[in-house]
């Protein structure tokens, strides 16, 4: 089992809802960003989210794409990004890490090589954006077969008959994205997504997890509340773009996984 | 050659593949948009009336065919092969890209899109999308390197004539791939009445192919045109184009690549000159494979699979990767690749000034600087077509600032 599937089993037996976090590694430098990874299960988090820094994000909104050029100006690599869940692994074998980022990174360093260095650094997912299923030859199934989960997006535009698709090799969990748009744009009504997880639900067992555009405790909620969780990033990317510290990244970070688990 | 296929002209497969290169590398809020913007072409492409339409536009609207015209103060003054110029920068609007646009608008129309958004480099796209918008009555929202803007301001005046609504991108270091990337966030937030219309050769499938089919009648007009000049069958000896994305050059080339006795030659931007410090744009000379904007191509980028910033004295050849197309042909070795510095394109532009009377846009006087090198060595019968895709009226800014020709007191 998985530390995806092992940390859904947990949540269930609790009856709890997941709360999963994104941060940039290597933001704002690769030190501070190992401090606060390294406090996220404290704070509640049940699934780390590590962005891949990219030059060229094209789904994301000027908050992931700032904090992608500050990780990138401090130095940040994709093997400093595996050498941090390296790291964070030294302290916890249990919280599931996903990488999530686009496939040039990833692609330049080999997909074989990349996915035999990804499992030995602890991670345990991965989230690309840029790979839809009619390209899963080039990772999603080599990534399967390496025994790493590959975490899809489905969106409001994955309609009934291409849903399959979207589903068919994804595993771990479904990543529902709330709106049409970039990360950290619209804010999503839990009423408006409901019906849609509903769907996805109606086709898979996996659990499904709501975000894009999350950005308070009441909204961590509600999200959670008509779903199996609620992700959250850019809002706490927000925090480390304005300088806070990693105890005040953490305290904000807490709000809004209580949030979550409230629902 | 590592594969000589039967035919040149088959690709791209049904993934979008030109052998290794091309796909569609998108998030998956977009895949369904490009399906369906598939599956609207696959029925135009089919359709009579489309390629009628197309036609009356191209000829009425446009100005159709450009003349291909024999440049007789280039082939003397170089003394060795005899010199074509086909005349793209004659069109409305000023330059190749207005084929292309036409084409998609027509798609967004049957498709019932009614806001239309677009990049540009050098504004010759975001000119040609913002006038055909104007044409039709669609809303037009260009988006365009916050530097770009800067370096063409009278293509920025005329978008803004034309009623387009510009947006200066500043993410990045403000140039053509910023702006690419703008592009998609903006289709990725509007999914429902947006078409995006994609100024070159590259992109998720099926804009390669579409792009270039578009194109593509440079190329079949170049063919007629050239045996009404110089007889029954003659096909050319060397044909020649510019080289960002791509998309003026394989719409010449690509009628012509199954004829395997014309040689087929891109000119990049090697801007300061290729070298480690990739101040250049020569995605094939001095890059290497991997996936941006929606496809996988030769790319400039760092040893962590980082984009690199292009660098040009040309905005429309200023951008990082290449249509995926030209990747496979410079694999297989059906074309060949070469890179032009900023210094040898402004001795050109200079010189077709000067002796054809034509004043050329930096992005084919690259073309032409290479044509400076080879025509002298050819012999006099060595027939070499060279596409003069955008007329220089742009550039004049550009040129006169490296000129040192004061223009700051024009009105």
């Amino acid at each position: 089992m998985s530390r995806i599937d092992a940390k859904f089993a947990e949540l269930k037996a609790a009856n709890k809802k997941a709360f999963v976090s994104y941060i940039m590694a290597g933001d704002p430098d690769f030190e501070m960003s190992l401090e606060i990874v390294k406090g996220l299960p404290a704070a509640g988090v049940d699934i780390i989210e590590l962005g891949l820094p990219f030059t060229d994000p094209m789904a994301d909104g000027p908050t992931i794409q700032l904090a992608g050029q500050r990780a990138l100006n401090a130095g940040q690599t994709l093997q400093k990004t595996l050498d941090l869940a390296t790291e964070f692994r030294k302290t916890d074998d249990i919280t599931p890490i996903v990488l999530m980022g686009y496939y040039n990174p990833i692609y330049n360093r080999g997909v074989e090589k990349f996915l035999t260095d990804a499992k030995a650094a602890g991670i345990d997912g991965l989230i690309v954006v840029d790979l839809p299923p009619e390209e899963d030859s080039e990772l999603c199934l080599p990534a399967q077969e390496a025994g790493l989960n590959f975490i899809r997006l489905a969106t409001p535009t994955t309609d009934n008959k291409r849903l399959p698709k979207v589903l068919q090799n994804t595993s771990g969990f479904v990543y529902y994205v709330s709106i049409n748009g970039i990360t950290g744009a619209a804010e999503p009504e839990a009423a408006d997504v409901a019906p849609e997880v509903a769907r996805i639900k109606s086709q898979t067992d996996l659990p499904v997890i709501v975000g894009f555009g999350i950005n308070t405790p009441e909204k961590s909620e509600a999200i959670a509340g008509i779903a199996d969780g609620a992700v959250v990033g850019s809002a706490i990317v927000s925090q480390i773009a304005a300088k806070q510290s990693v105890t005040e990244v953490l305290a904000f970070v807490k709000t809004l996984a209580d949030g979550a688990h409230r629902a | 050659m590592t594969d000589q296929p039967n035919s040149y002209k088959t690709g791209p497969d049904e993934n979008g593949r030109f052998g290794d290169f091309g796909g569609r590398f998108v998030a998956e809020t977009l895949m369904p948009l490009i399906l369906a913007l598939e599956d609207e072409y696959e029925r135009a492409k089919g359709d009579e009336s489309f390629w009628a339409e197309m036609d009356d536009l191209w000829e009425h609207y446009v100005g159709r065919p450009s003349p291909l015209y024999y440049a007789e103060g280039l082939t003397k003054h170089l003394g060795g092969a005899k010199i074509y110029l086909k005349r793209d920068e004659l069109n409305h609007t000023g330059a190749h890209k207005i084929n292309n646009v036409l084409g998609q608008i027509l798609l967004a129309r049957r498709m019932g899109k009614t806001r239309i958004i677009a990049e540009t480099g050098a504004g010759q796209h975001g000119v040609a999308t913002a006038t055909v918008c104007a044409k039709f009555g669609l809303k037009c929202v260009i988006y365009m390197g916050a530097h770009d803007v800067k370096r063409q301001a009278p293509n920025v005046f005329r978008m803004r004539l034309l009623g387009a609504e510009v947006v200066a991108v500043t993410s990045g270091r403000g140039t053509l791939k910023d702006a690419m990337n703008d592009a998609m966030r903006d289709w990725v937030t509007n999914v429902d009445d947006t078409f995006y219309c994609i100024g070159t050769v590259a992109g998720p499938h099926p804009y390669p192919a579409m792009v270039r089919d578009f194109q593509a009648i440079i190329g079949k007009e170049t063919k007629v045109q050239l045996q009404a000049q110089e007889g029954e069958g003659r096909l050319p000896d060397t044909i020649i184009a510019a080289i960002g994305g791509g998309s003026n050059a394989m719409g010449l080339f690509f009628p012509f690549l199954d004829d395997t006795s014309v040689n087929i030659i891109g000119v990049e931007a090697g801007g300061k000159g290729v070298n480690e410090k990739m101040e250049h744009c020569a995605s094939l000379t001095g890059g290497r494979p991997g996936v941006l904007h929606g496809n996988r191509t030769y790319l400039l980028q760092d040893d962590d699979g980082q984009i690199l910033e292009g660098f040009s004295i040309s905005a429309g050849l200023d951008y990082p990767g290449i249509g995926p197309e030209h990747s496979w042909l410079h694999d297989i070795g059906r074309a060949q690749y070469v890179a032009i510095t900023d210094v040898e394109a402004l001795e050109a532009f200079q010189l077709c000034c000067a002796v054809e009377g034509i004043i050329p846009a930096l992005e084919p006087s690259h073309a032409l600087a290479h044509v400076m090198k080879i025509a002298p060595d050819l012999p006099a019968d060595h027939i070499m077509v060279m596409n003069m895709c955008g007329r220089g009226d742009k550039d004049i800014f550009t040129v006169a600032k490296v000129l040192g020709f004061d223009m700051s007191d024009a009105e």
